[in-house]
């Protein structure tokens, strides 16, 4: 029934629309073609071009400089610091070139609006200028390549071999975070072996694979280096931390990698935003189906001693699941209940 | 050999044939080979995909304005999509942010955009009787057709239309256990890809083909106007780059029917792990951006070679630089063939890669500057008449501004990592490629309905139609760049789920309020668009007093376009205020000859 108020509503304001716009096409012919060559309509446009570039502008610094603090995500990590830097520079220099030329593209219209007893300059061409607005161009963005190239080149370098590694796998819809345990190293994996519970594929055959943990955070230390592992075992996601800086595909059949160092603890970051409630997150950035927008997990920066004991009370994924034991290869049985900490004897 | 005789007579002859012979509707409306009946068969097939198009935008900018809305006023539209709490469905929510950007990128920008202009202006602007190939150029609109009809149909069936994204990235597209779009809905996306494909190349090596071989006589490459060598490099491009989709589509065709590998690898789905082995997820985007980018320029180089001409006839001034546009097209042109990975820079690729497309993507910016520098410097000094064309070509090169700006961000891959995917990409490439485009489209309407239709479009409403567009659309994607640069991801369903991303909520509502008001200006358009052809003001001959030669046709031009002989070229399309002219203006197939009182030094 609204609906259908709604269809009707809307049919008699086109109905009167059209009637407007009806009576005034009559009015216009009754009045007679028009002698000038261009109406008044061409000063009322060169005139909202003027009030355009004015109004626009205004809301365009307005609202750029108090809402920074909206749009400006404070930052966490080392490498962030040279991308927020690039970004202002950027911002700078692109936004310089915007109001100038956007002042140039609306005030023309306006200061050369047809006159009837003007003429335009004929002007086809002139080498000078045309050099010159190629030249200056390209000698500015040679800069921005180039920081940007070098900024590229450190933050995709290897990551340090000290860095801690941390496994993260992608899989509709939700995150899972694999450490190394005691000896720091991460076992083999193989989508071929992954069921419900051992959904990361881990690979038993493997002696590192044994003392590895699967928290329910990604816990990292503030100050050194991490290195993310990357995996996704059925369609593309996308592993995005933005108050890192810091987004890495995760694709099937390609593991992929991404370093950084975090400079704040979520402890920090609280303080500095006055949010006791704070918490760094994970956010998956490449469409990946129906729970896309959902696939969320929280990163805990620590100071380095709590990630150190945090690390060491984690208990290895075999020893909350001993049934796996079974899949471990028999001669490896024993090692793998020992450096999993299971006690007791198994079969 | 028979086939080999030369008909002399009928070869003169055809030169001089004009239209009387009686054609059936049948052959002069629907399978018509008449270039502008084509054109206009494009154009309103555009203008209807248009409609959808934005108004499946419409529907998901009410998700993401108002998540709270109950849409429950929709259930005879959406049916089963909507939940029982009047909310979309979130995975109807990819379908429609995919539908809306296949549509918007190759159905209206493309096909609406090439189709309609390269079509009608090629043949009346070289001054050729039509396409080298009729034929040919019905079967670019017919499979163009069969290809819509296919798209169209797979809104409406059951496990919905392709909802991986406009750009299909596999697996989730390959997979029909990932996402139920990723079923039927996915097979006929490709189904109707590859029939656009073939319109496309069909379309294209008739224009090329006509631009080369049927100029008038005295038409030389350095006299065409900047529209056709728009469309004759568009149309290069396409006809480089579209073949490499088709692989890339049939690839996957592979995949999803035939059981290969080539995209696919260690997967785990639904409960199983698939036997496929070795393939590349990342193989299948270097193929689709290799397309994917020279398409951003297939859609954007004809609307900048409508700016050229419009801002031109329109400031009463010669284009500036005209050698200089035709190398920046040329440029770019070329460039855009070797910057497709700067659409992968967070996608694992080799990260030296990154470095080769950053330094080549950020070069494309320079042949870019230096047209929107002699736009403006054509305007300077000019005599300008605000034509509603006129105006849209004004609001092309401020949104090409903008937007060309934001690229420079993008493009540079170390800011791009964190920006990648977020709505800053949204609110960049709205701007530049589909704001400036579309404006480029609707620039062509208002200044060549009168050659199309024989009647003018009313101006007041061409006025209300361009403020409302122009304010409208700067209200819609401006805001999105500060959300992006919050981080927040493009197709989200919703951002409840994130602490990070509770912000903006009200910006989010006026964006979404500018677009239901930009959209709904566009009916504007489309009443005075259909109105004007029935009952607008009859077009005198020159309504622009326009230099090019399709304003030498009679008002409402025949089949084979002049009645008599095909008029001759003897100047540049742009002698706009030539000092010493009577008038300002000097058409084309003028003789130097009849203006010795303008003639410059070198042509005495």
């Amino acid at each position: 029934m609204s609906g259908l108020v709604l269809g009707l509503g809307l049919f008699l304001v086109l109905a009167i629309l059209i009637a407007i716009f009806r009576v005034t096409t009559l009015l216009g012919i009754a009045k007679g073609e028009r002698k000038e060559r261009v109406g008044s309509s061409n000063t009322v446009n060169a005139i909202i071009f003027i009030l355009f570039l004015i109004v626009g502008m205004g809301l365009f610094f307005w609202y750029t400089i108090t809402a920074v603090d909206d749009y400006h995500l404070p930052l966490a990590s080392a490498h962030g610091a040279v991308t927020d830097n690039l970004f202002w520079w950027t911002t700078i220099i692109t936004g310089i070139v915007f109001v100038l030329t956007q002042i140039l593209l609306f005030t023309f219209p306006y200061i050369y609006r047809f006159k009837d007893d003007n003429k335009a300059f004929y002007f086809p061409h002139n080498n000078k200028l045309e050099l010159a607005w190629t030249v200056v161009p390209a000698i500015v963005l040679s800069g921005l390549i180039f920081s940007g190239w070098r900024a590229w080149v450190d933050i995709t370098s290897e990551a340090p071999e000290d860095s801690e590694q941390i496994e993260i796998l992608g899989y509709q819809f939700a995150w899972a975070v694999r450490y190394g345990g005691s000896d720091k190293t991460l076992g083999e994996a193989d989508f071929r072996l992954i069921d419900v519970d051992n959904r990361m594929g881990i690979d038993f055959a493997d002696k590192s694979a044994h003392d590895d943990f699967i928290p329910l955070e990604i816990h990292v230390p503030k100050g050194r280096n991490v290195e993310f592992k990357i995996r996704a075992t059925d369609v593309i996601h996308s592993v995005y931390a933005p108050h890192f800086r810091l987004q890495m595909n995760a694709v099937p059949g390609m593991p992929t990698s991404f370093w950084f160092t975090p400079t704040k603890s979520t402890t920090d970051m609280r303080e500095e935003l006055g949010d006791s409630k704070f918490n760094y997150e994970l956010v998956c950035n490449k469409i990946c189906g129906r729970g896309h927008f959902a696939m969320r997990y929280i990163i805990v920066v620590d100071e380095p001693e709590d990630y150190d004991k945090w690390y060491a009370d984690q208990q290895p994924w075999l020893k909350q699941n001993p049934d796996y034991l079974s899949k471990v290869p028999e001669e490896l049985r024993e090692v793998a209940a020992i450096s999993a900490g299971i006690e007791g004897t198994t079969d | 050999m028979a086939t080999t005789q030369i008909h002399p007579e009928t070869e003169i002859h055809a030169d001089d044939h004009h239209d009387h012979h009686h054609q059936s509707f049948v052959s002069k409306y629907i399978f018509s080979e008449d270039h502008k009946t084509i054109a206009k068969q494009f154009l309103i097939t555009g203008i209807f995909w248009a409609i959808i198009g934005g108004g499946l935008s419409i529907l998901f900018r009410l998700q993401l304005g108002f998540p709270d809305m109950d849409l429950t006023f929709l259930k005879p539209l959406l049916g089963k999509w909507l939940t029982p709490t009047g909310k979309l469905d979130s995975e109807f929510y990819l379908a429609l942010v995919t539908m809306h950007g296949t549509i918007m990128v190759f159905f209206v920008l493309t096909a609406g955009l090439s189709g309609t202009f390269s079509n009608f202006l090629i043949p009346l602007q070289i001054g050729a009787r039509d396409m080298a190939s009729g034929f040919m150029n019905m079967l670019s609109y017919w499979f163009f057709f069969a290809s819509s009809v296919v798209m169209f149909i797979s809104l409406f069936i059951e496990t919905g239309p392709a909802s991986g994204g406009w750009t299909i990235y596999p697996p989730l597209s390959a997979l029909p256990e990932a996402m139920s779009g990723s079923g039927l809905g996915m097979t006929l996306w490709l189904v109707s890809m590859v029939l656009f494909i073939a319109s496309t190349l069909l379309g294209g090596i008739n224009y090329i083909t006509t631009v080369i071989n049927l100029r008038t006589e005295g038409m030389s490459f350095s006299r065409l106007p900047l529209t056709i060598w728009a469309f004759l490099i568009t149309a290069i491009l396409g006809l480089l780059s579209f073949p490499v989709l088709f692989s890339a589509a049939l690839l996957l065709v592979f995949d999803r029917s035939f059981g290969t590998s080539f995209y696919l690898s260690d997967i785990y789905i639904a409960g199983e792990a698939l036997p496929n082995i070795g393939g590349s997820p990342i193989l299948f985007q270097h193929l689709f951006w290799f397309l994917g980018h020279p398409e951003v320029y297939i859609v954007l180089l004809p609307a900048l070679g409508i700016t050229s001409e419009i801002i031109s006839t329109n400031s009463r001034k010669p284009i500036f630089g005209y050698r200089a546009m035709i190398g920046s097209i040329l440029g770019i042109a070329f460039l855009s063939f070797i910057v497709w990975a700067h659409h992968m820079f967070v996608t694992g690729m080799n990260p030296f890669l990154g470095s080769i497309f950053m330094f080549l993507t950020l070069i494309i910016a320079v042949p870019s500057a230096v047209k929107v520098f002699n736009y403006i410097t054509t305007m300077w000094r000019g005599n300008i008449v605000f034509t509603p064309a006129m105006l849209f070509s004004i609001g092309l090169v401020s949104y090409f501004i903008s937007g060309g700006l934001t690229g420079i961000f993008l493009g540079n891959s170390a800011i791009d990592i964190n920006v990648h995917d977020t709505y800053f990409v949204v609110a960049h490439f709205h701007i530049v490629m589909g704001s400036a485009s579309f404006f480029g489209m609707l620039a062509g309407v208002y200044h060549w309905f009168p050659k199309m239709f024989g009647r003018m479009m009313d101006e007041k409403l061409g006025y209300i139609h361009f403020w409302l567009s122009f304010i409208g659309i700067y209200f819609v994607f401006f805001p999105l760049h500060y959300i992006g640069l919050a981080g927040f991801p493009r197709r989200y369903y919703s951002f409840t789920n994130f602490d990070a991303f509770q912000g903006f909520t009200d910006l989010n509502m006026y964006v979404s309020i500018a677009a239901i008001v930009t959209f709904s200006a566009q009916f504007i358009f489309v009443f005075n668009f259909f109105w004007s052809m029935y009952r607008g003001r009859r077009a005198p001959e020159n309504p622009w007093r326009s230099n090019t030669l399709e304003w030498t046709t009679p008002v409402e031009p025949g089949h084979g376009n002049w009645p008599g002989a095909i008029p001759e070229v003897h100047r540049w399309p742009y002698d706009y205020s030539k000092p010493g002219a009577k008038e300002d203006y000097i058409p084309q197939h003028i003789p130097l000859s009849e203006t010795p009182e303008s003639n410059l030094e070198e042509e005495h």
